[in-house]
């Protein structure tokens, strides 16, 4: 099964590695995945790229038991909406007890398996969320 | 010119399976399995971890410990005998996700368990030459073991990194010399495609293991004038408790000398990460001018010595990365099932 092309995957890779997102000099905003352009500011932002620290707390999540292709081995596992310290929320697993999750967590990164074209394609890595004190 | 380690940084899965619970299932005696391996639980990886994420989060810890600017690492050598790819390099996406890119050497490192201490000494020349700045250097594993197989109870996961430069002022431990004996000894090995490792069972031990290691150590003591006596502490790879216990007693290190690097009881064997973790757990622990004392070894065979010096520095840095006490400490004991579908030992269609 093709999760993604291999370019496409490449393309955003170090956004996904290190999140790696953008941030506009001109009216402050942080974005995650990384904008070329400022919606608010247009052709007056400044955009240059900004390193999230990756700490965060969860928004909300939800409990995945009947996975997609390819992620029926890690079931039951928890994806949520987590609001990074700077500002944007971006979707992630949350690598956690699903009963210890709740809303308001605070998280912090790891790297790990996003997931693989099957026995022979690529492997695909990036970031995640564990709670921060675990 | 002093060369040596500028930090480190170590990574252990947060699951454990106990020598209990393996020994269940195959039917055999746990307290026999226990006391004659000295190992009684082992670290096992997330369903989502593997020999590149636990390569990249012990270099993360190493960065992170030191403060320096990643972009001053020239090399990445990754040593592993579970690399996730046939072709394609897990240095490339260590060297990625540390921000060390694009401009560094960069290759992976196979010599059984002592790959990562090869990726040190690697580092150690190109640092020393001149060629490059600071050099990464990762012993990183998630060991395989056949079910059933004696390398079950043992084969465990987690890894380690050392940053290796030569700024005097940088240097939390001075590696005075480097010494290794290698022979061409079939002990232990994995061919291509196969999932799990072969071995000669008892043929590991003399004609490998203690062969290797004691010449290693024999070697680099002769060559440097020192004795064990000398050394604070000393760390030798740990494939089971009861080998390294071993072979420092036949050098004529005592039990307290090995004690606070003798990770392998709780942890189990990380294969490339094994004296690797040895080591940093005893930094985590060591005085300025204590003097550590480290052999590797890796079948097929061959040993790498170490005469370690640890500076001042070392207390300016220690706790700012996560030590390997840490790292053991609160774990999540899974049963034998759970064990193996992390392991990836049950197919899901």
């Amino acid at each position: 099964m093709i999760i993604m092309s291999v370019p496409r995957f490449w393309r955003k890779q170090i956004a996904r590695y290190n999140l790696v997102g953008t941030h506009c000099k001109k009216c402050g905003e942080y974005f995650y995945p990384p904008r070329n352009m400022c919606p608010a500011c247009r052709r007056e932002g400044e955009i240059e790229d900004f390193k999230f620290s990756g700490k965060g707390e969860v928004v909300t999540f939800t409990v995945i038991r009947t996975a997609a292709e390819g992620f029926e081995d890690q079931t039951p596992y928890v994806l949520g909406i987590i609001k990074l310290e700077e500002g944007p929320s971006l979707t992630s697993q949350i690598i956690c007890d699903i009963q210890s999750i709740y809303i308001g967590m605070k998280v912090k990164p790891v790297f790990r398996k996003l997931g693989q074209d099957g026995e022979q394609g690529m492997i695909y890595y990036g970031t995640k969320f564990v709670p921060e004190k675990c | 010119m002093s060369v040596g380690i500028v930090s480190y940084g170590a990574y252990v899965p947060k699951y454990r399976i106990k020598i209990d619970e393996i020994a269940r299932v195959w039917g055999e005696d746990a307290e026999i399995l226990k006391s004659g391996l000295m190992v009684f639980e082992k670290s096992v990886p997330d369903v989502d971890e593997d020999a590149a994420t636990i390569a990249v989060e012990a270099a993360r810890a190493a960065v992170l410990r030191s403060g320096i600017d990643p972009q001053r690492i020239g090399a990445v050598y990754t040593g592993s005998e579970s690399h996730p790819y046939a072709v394609k390099p897990t240095s490339t996406i260590v060297a990625e996700a540390t921000g060390a890119t694009p401009v560094l050497t960069a290759a992976d490192f196979e010599f059984a368990c002592k790959a990562g201490t090869a990726a040190v000494q690697a580092c150690m020349g190109l640092v020393s030459s001149g060629m490059i700045d600071l050099g990464l250097a990762i012993g990183s594993d998630v060991a395989q073991g056949a079910p059933g197989d004696a390398l079950e109870y043992t084969a465990a996961a987690g890894g380690v990194a050392y940053l290796i430069g030569k700024k005097e002022s940088e240097l939390v431990a001075i590696i005075e010399d480097t010494y290794s004996f290698t022979t061409d000894t079939p002990d232990f090995w994995r061919r291509e495609g196969m999932p799990y490792p072969e071995h000669g069972g008892r043929f590991t031990g003399e004609p490998g293991y203690f062969k290797h290691v004691t010449n290693a150590a024999k070697g680099l003591m002769t060559k440097i004038g020192t004795k064990p006596a000398d050394y604070d502490y000393a760390v030798f790879h740990q494939p089971n408790g009861k080998f390294p216990t071993r072979a420092a007693s036949m050098l004529g290190f005592t039990k307290e000398q090995i004690k606070p690097g003798l990770v392998v009881p709780r942890l189990g064997n990380t294969y490339s990460g094994s004296c690797m973790m040895g080591i940093a757990a005893t930094l985590d622990q060591a005085k300025p001018g204590d003097r550590i004392f480290a052999t590797a070894f890796g079948s097929g065979a061959g040993g790498d010595a170490f005469s370690i010096t640890v500076t001042d520095r070392i207390e300016e840095i220690r706790d700012k990365a996560p030590k390997v006490e840490e790292l053991l400490a609160n774990p999540i004991y899974i049963d034998y099932a759970k064990y193996a579908r992390h392991k990836g030992k049950i197919k899901v269609a």
